[in-house]
């Protein structure tokens, strides 16, 4: 493993249990396989639809996943395994979260002592005032309730909260949603310019346009699975992406022909037995229906077996 | 607007609907005491003085109680001398409704403030330890218990607690207020507690199974906020998220229901009284109602009305003035 490597996912699996008409008891296995990669310095974009997984990974890395879910596979940060307990004494300090809404600060305690974690220390107060201008944020935030930031203002309290105890990495949950073009461009700024400085980020998205602007890499997901970890600058032209979903992606961005592919996502329960795009694929053979070895192709990595 | 301003404007708002709730029941009360058999002469010449009563008689007594005057007229007469603090004469007693309700109320309060705090507060406690421990041995076991309490009638408890700690062991006694042939000069604070304890005991049980899993439920639904995953996201350790944010979303809600429950306690207090002769408002309430006594009736209806909405008032109000997102809301309106 090399050096610069901040985060290796490897083969992480999480399922679920519930229960089937009130009384079987089933495991739903949500994600399966995935894979993903942050070096320093680098900004990497995971993008994918709704329910491929993209939150959990966010979850599971912080060690938030719901009781009723199990996690396996192998997490490396900074070549290190984590274990539960790892991941409890990292998170807040080494690996910062920033989540989607303003939903994730608590509606009745004022912006600046969440900011701070309740904690009343002088160097506390300092380091939140120097981050509020830092980004902008008007000196009275401090004394705001939740209820009465704007959406902008939200992400840069997120920002700040993360900034607080100088991160390695920063994992950024749907950051952008509900912002205007504009904010959302400066938001992700900051985060470019955290990876600059020599930390990783980890942006989950489902905006490719925009993930493409300000990130090095895009792992694609789909259905709980890692189908390519690619190059943003491999977005330039069809030819250099590896996989077809990713292919089908690009083909559904507005500047290269909108087109829309039929299907859906397979729900977790109906997943097919080899390639999960198979049922979608416009390039299916036979061989889709075994299993899939991940294979690496022009420096990047796809789960496909014809993709050249 | 100041904020001052404006949660004065808001609890003069609550104020007026008080009033207005209080008219609302003092009219419908009336109204159903009069079409009730519920019937003052009756009740003052006995069943056997009805049989036998001269006509001339009863058109007195009639005229005597107001009875040949139409139901408006008598509301209006009844709600003027109200308004003066005049309730009428309870016919049970031979007193002034508002001395009867005066020494009952205090008797009941005594017994209901117990109950109400003992209740609140253990209740409370159990419900957030359940729902922190959600799944585990002791959110089992306060489950269990409040699920068994809150299924059990009142009054069986009673006659339970009763058979048990008066009867059996002779802990306590077997009913009133105060020692039986005691001067009422020599009646100590002890004497007084020893006879409120088993009935406010009883109370305050059942009323810990209602909020406690009240209490419970809201205390999962906060754990599994995004707020709470974010602090613990930020490496906040169980404690210091229950500190800082799991009592304080839990304890509005809390605090409403806990007001909110003054209607309920008052309800449960009716039985109690009742079982360990206590002698409380809720038993007047009883004794008048079955011997048609409708000034006292209609007086401690419209009092308990006022108590009831009092504790939902201050619910209301402390909403208010507690949680910033109204407070704040209030003054940008």
């Amino acid at each position: 493993m090399s050096q610069k490597e901040l985060l290796k996912v490897e083969n992480l699996s999480v399922s679920f249990t519930g229960y089937e008409r009130g009384f079987r008891q089933i495991d739903l296995q949500v994600i399966e396989n995935l894979n993903v990669t942050v070096k320093k310095g680098e900004m990497v974009a995971v993008v994918g639809a709704s329910g491929s997984g993209k939150s959990l990974l966010a979850h599971t890395l912080l060690g938030i996943l719901p009781p009723n879910s199990t996690a396996c596979g192998n997490i490396y940060f900074e070549g290190e395994l984590l274990n539960a307990q790892k991941i409890n004494q990292l998170r807040g300090k080494e690996i910062a979260f920033v989540p989607q809404s303003v939903t994730y600060l608590d509606p009745l305690k004022k912006v600046g002592s969440q900011v701070r974690k309740d904690k009343k220390v002088i160097e506390s107060y300092r380091k939140q005032q120097e981050l509020f201008s830092f980004y902008d944020l008007p000196a009275k935030t401090d004394n705001l309730y939740p209820f009465e930031l704007s959406g902008g203002m939200a992400r840069r309290v997120f920002l700040s909260a993360a900034m607080m105890e100088t991160p390695k990495l920063i994992v950024a949950d749907e950051p952008t949603p509900g912002l205007h073009l504009e904010a959302a461009k400066n938001s992700l700024k900051h985060f470019r310019e955290f990876a600059d400085k020599g930390g990783g980020v980890l942006l989950i998205t489902h905006d490719i346009e925009l993930a493409l602007e300000v990130s090095d890499r895009i792992a694609v997901f789909y259905a709980g699975t890692t189908v390519e970890e690619a190059f943003a600058s491999d977005f330039q032209s069809e030819n250099l992406l590896r996989h077809p979903y990713t292919k089908a992606l690009w083909r559904a961005l507005p500047q290269n022909g909108f087109a829309p592919t039929p299907g859906v996502q397979p729900y977790v329960k109906d997943k097919p037995q080899g390639c999960v795009y198979a049922p979608r694929c416009s390039v299916y053979s036979s061989k889709c229906n075994s299993k899939i070895p991940m294979q690496t192709i022009r420096n990047g990595s796809v789960l496909c077996a014809c993709a050249k | 607007m100041k904020t001052g301003h404006a949660v004065a404007v808001y609890l003069v708002k609550i104020l007026v609907k008080l009033l207005l709730v209080l008219l609302a029941v003092s009219i419908i009360c009336f109204v159903l005491i009069s079409v009730s058999p519920v019937d003052p002469i009756r009740m003052y010449v006995g069943e056997v003085g009805m049989r036998n009563i001269q006509p001339e008689t009863l058109a007195k007594l009639e005229s005597y109680f107001g009875l040949d005057t139409p139901l408006t007229i008598r509301y209006f007469n009844w709600l003027s001398d109200f308004v003066r603090g005049d309730m009428g004469t309870s016919l049970i007693y031979r007193q002034p409704v508002i001395d009867v309700i005066g020494v009952r109320f205090v008797n009941s309060f005594a017994l209901m403030l117990t109950a109400w705090l003992f209740s609140g507060i253990l209740g409370f406690f159990l419900g957030v330890i359940a729902g922190i421990r959600r799944g585990r041995l002791t959110d089992k076991l306060v489950k269990g218990y409040s699920l068994l309490l809150a299924s059990t009638p009142t009054f069986w408890l009673a006659l339970v607690m009763l058979m048990v700690f008066a009867v059996w062991l002779k802990w306590f006694p077997i009913g009133l207020s105060v020692p039986i042939g005691v001067d009422a000069s020599k009646v100590t604070i002890f004497d007084t507690l020893h006879h409120l304890f088993l009935p406010a005991l009883t109370l305050s049980v059942i009323g810990v199974a209602n909020i406690a899993l009240h209490t419970r439920e809201k205390m999962i639904d906060v754990m599994a906020e995004d707020y709470v995953l974010y602090a613990k996201a930020r490496g906040k350790s169980t404690f210091s998220i229950l500190r800082h944010h799991g009592i304080r979303n839990v304890i509005l809600p809390a605090i409403t229901l806990q007001f909110a429950s003054i209607g309920e306690i008052f309800g449960g207090s009716v039985l109690v009284e009742q079982v360990f002769s206590y002698p409380g408002l809720g038993q007047a309430a009883v004794n008048a109602g079955l011997s048609g006594d409708s000034p006292l009736l209609l007086g401690i209806a419209v009092i308990s009305a006022a108590l009831v909405f009092s504790g939902n008032f201050i619910a209301n109000a402390l909403y208010g003035i507690i949680d910033p997102r109204i407070r704040r809301g209030l003054k940008n309106d």
